[in-house]
């Protein structure tokens, strides 16, 4: 799977899509391929604020539990509620249909430090 | 992930077997084991509804001979081993002194001088240890881990898979009985035993046979689905079966009573290491014991996890997760005696959070028997 050029990405396996003054935050296809079977998603409310590099959910394959950590500090606006029934969605698409909450950006600038999709494919060569 | 480099992890003679079926490795217990192939779920399934062929090589194997085998064997293991009738295994412990597990193995009797005892990978150099320590009859124990592989193939197709490769007549072979005899032209010991809560068969071979023997055996159970399964699926379908997992509901600090596994002590027999102190553990009582639960609230129960009743601290989750089979998030704990029965009202602190649970019957999952 290619990781998209208008996303960012974080050393611990989450992307970031801006759009104007909002993001969708996910975990990246490299980070469900490294889970496994994922069983549960727990997420914040809309409402609650999240900071970066905080972890704001976890995400549970079958075998353990993964915190997951914000890319950029904002406000939930929107949370993914298909995952609830569907947390296998995280596995099959997890850069589109598998993302996990709907962020306002109070910092965009936060978004210089984080990877380019050429930059974290390197990134997991490595690791 | 693991502690220790991959380079010093010991490996199966399977290694590369699993690294071509491009297998996600593990640091299990010092050796390099496959967790998963193509996903834990898949590979649950597959043996509930047909078949699943596991490497389980890293367990340790032990031999003890002698005029005096069964006398020795039945003072190590808490299991009547005088009672085997050759042929015949049992599940069975080896204890310390003060009652708690040094491990849980399997008891195979070859003949009345000859014992073999399958044993925890993890624990192998321990029990080996322990059993020579405690020897008090004409007998000798052998460390025979590095002559045998051993295969577990599972689900309610094994028998047809593994009946294509033997002339031995495996509906012959009763649950807990084995036989010696060859599969695919190799000499192997052929075992009705396993850790699924399924049907199925464990096979031992040498070493040097392993690679040859899945591979027949993945031949063999094509028609039925077969899949290569790793410790991922063992973990949760033994979870389902209520098997116990030393590390887990078994530790040096859990006796047999406590951990529900009452059955694979026998009291009425002869002295045993681990005797005195169940007796005085049967007189005083036990303050806890093992039981069944399922999640009511969102969350899945892990390992370690505190147990709450009426807003108390009241025990530990030993195993926890999602169970594939029943879709349901289900786990084993310990709580004292009085709760440790089904239908009791708990909470997991589930990362801080306490969410409710309740105590169930166990086994999770019990196999219609054909």
């Amino acid at each position: 799977m290619s990781y998209p050029e208008t996303y960012k990405f974080t050393r611990e396996h989450e992307w970031v899509h801006p759009h104007g003054a909002e993001a969708k935050i996910g975990i990246t296809d490299h980070a469900q391929h490294e889970l496994g079977d994922i069983v549960f998603v727990n997420l914040p409310k809309v409402g609650n604020s999240v900071k970066r590099a905080e972890t704001f959910g976890s995400v549970e394959s079958v075998k353990a539990v993964s915190d997951v950590y914000s890319p950029v500090t904002g406000e939930v606006t929107g949370v993914n509620d298909l995952l609830a029934q569907k947390p296998e969605t995280l596995n099959e698409d997890p850069h589109g249909e598998g993302w996990l909450i709907k962020v306002t950006l109070t910092s965009p600038e936060e978004l210089q430090a984080l990877m380019s999709s050429a930059e974290y494919e390197e990134y997991i060569k490595a690791e | 992930m693991s502690a220790a480099p991959a380079s010093t992890l010991k490996r199966t003679p399977l290694f590369d077997t699993h690294i071509g079926l491009k297998a996600k490795m593990v640091d299990f217990g010092g050796w390099n084991m496959p967790i998963q192939y193509s996903g834990i779920l898949q590979e649950h399934h597959a043996v509930r509804a047909a078949v699943g062929l596991f490497d389980v090589s890293h367990m340790g194997e032990i031999e003890i001979r002698g005029p005096e085998a069964a006398r020795q064997v039945d003072y190590l293991s808490t299991n009547n081993a005088a009672k085997l009738k050759t042929g015949q295994a049992h599940y069975s412990a080896l204890l310390y002194e003060h009652g708690g597990f040094i491990d849980d193995i399997l008891v195979h009797k070859i003949s009345d001088t000859h014992f073999f005892l399958c044993v925890n990978a993890s624990n192998q150099e321990k029990d080996f240890e322990h059993i020579r320590a405690s020897s008090r009859f004409d007998a000798q124990a052998e460390f025979a881990s590095d002559r045998f592989a051993q295969l577990a193939i599972q689900g309610p197709k094994a028998l047809p898979t593994l009946q294509k490769l033997t002339q031995t007549y495996l509906s012959g072979i009763r649950y807990y009985w084995f036989t010696d005899d060859f599969v695919d032209g190799l000499p192997a010991r052929i075992a009705h035993t396993g850790y699924t809560g399924e049907d199925g068969f464990e096979v031992y071979v040498s070493p040097d046979s392993a690679p040859r023997v899945w591979d027949a055996l993945m031949s063999a159970g094509e028609e039925f689905g077969i899949r290569p399964c790793g410790l991922g699926a063992r973990n949760t379908l033994r979870l389902e079966a209520k098997m116990a997992l030393y590390g887990h509901e078994l530790t040096a600090s859990i006796n047999p009573f406590e951990a529900d596994l009452a059955w694979i002590v026998k009291m009425d027999k002869s002295e045993f290491v681990g005797r005195r102190a169940l007796e005085s553990a049967l007189q005083s009582g036990i303050a806890r014991k093992l039981v069944g639960f399922e999640m009511i609230g969102r969350g899945i129960a892990r390992d370690g996890y505190e147990v709450w009743i009426e807003g108390q601290p009241a025990g530990w989750v030993t195993s926890g997760g999602p169970s594939p089979t029943l879709n349901k998030n289900i786990g084993l704990c310990y709580l004292p005696v009085a709760k440790a029965v089904p239908g009791v009202p708990i909470q997991i602190l589930v990362r801080d959070t306490p969410v409710d649970g309740i105590t169930v019957a166990t086994p999770f999952y019990k196999r219609a028997k054909g």
